[in-house]
């Protein structure tokens, strides 16, 4: 029993620190504002979820779970609100006036 | 496995500092930077576990906090201030 959970901790880790590189790769790789955000917002829920669970299967202390599922509830509920407020401000200052120096991005972006 | 995940966010902040640096627009930037401070939380809970010091949790709890706060933050100032005097500065 003590080694499944140790397993399953382990596998619940390891998709959580594919799902960060990923998103990160997206970070640096796609072309837009909107799809950057996107990358950004599947490491903050998903990732965050995957790693948060694998370190409360991890240890056995029930005052130090309680602290990891504070931190969890706190970035699930803090980081949809920022994202939100990003998006909010981006479209209400009209980001696609400021478009201007797109060319060091290294990525050219697609032309719909 | 904790130190695998360790390196793994550590390369991811590292990601998420060069689109800060080179972001082509300010929100680019600020989408970084609130993507290295989660990252930062995540990273404080495995290095407290890696160290066998988990109070390291109490830190990341407040990281969290500061690190919305400051990102509202800085949403309000581009809203009110930035970017209303570089259009000025254009016409």
């Amino acid at each position: 029993m003590d080694t499944l959970i140790q397993v399953s901790s382990s596998i619940l880790l390891l998709i959580g620190s594919f799902l960060c590189l990923s998103g990160g790769v997206g970070i640096l790789r796609f072309p837009d504002f909107y799809t950057r955000m996107h990358a950004v917002g599947v490491t903050e829920t998903l990732a965050t979820t995957m790693i948060l669970i694998g370190l409360i299967l991890h240890n056995p202390d029930f005052l130090v779970d309680v602290k990891l599922v504070i931190i969890l509830l706190m970035t699930l509920f803090i980081s949809p609100t920022a994202s939100h407020a990003l998006a909010n401000a981006a479209i209400h200052n009209d980001l696609s006036k400021q478009k201007n120096d797109t060319s060091d991005s290294g990525v050219k972006p697609s032309k719909p | 496995m904790l130190i695998a995940a360790t390196i793994a966010i550590l390369v991811v902040m590292i990601m998420a500092t060069i689109r800060a640096v080179m972001g082509p627009t300010l929100y680019d930037r600020v989408l970084a930077v609130n993507m290295f401070g989660t990252k930062t939380v995540l990273l404080i809970s495995l290095l407290g576990f890696v160290m066998g010091r988990p109070e390291f949790l109490d830190i990341a709890i407040v990281y969290a906090l500061i690190n919305f706060i400051s990102v509202i933050g800085v949403l309000r100032y581009s809203d009110n201030f930035t970017l209303k005097q570089s259009e000025e500065q254009k016409k």
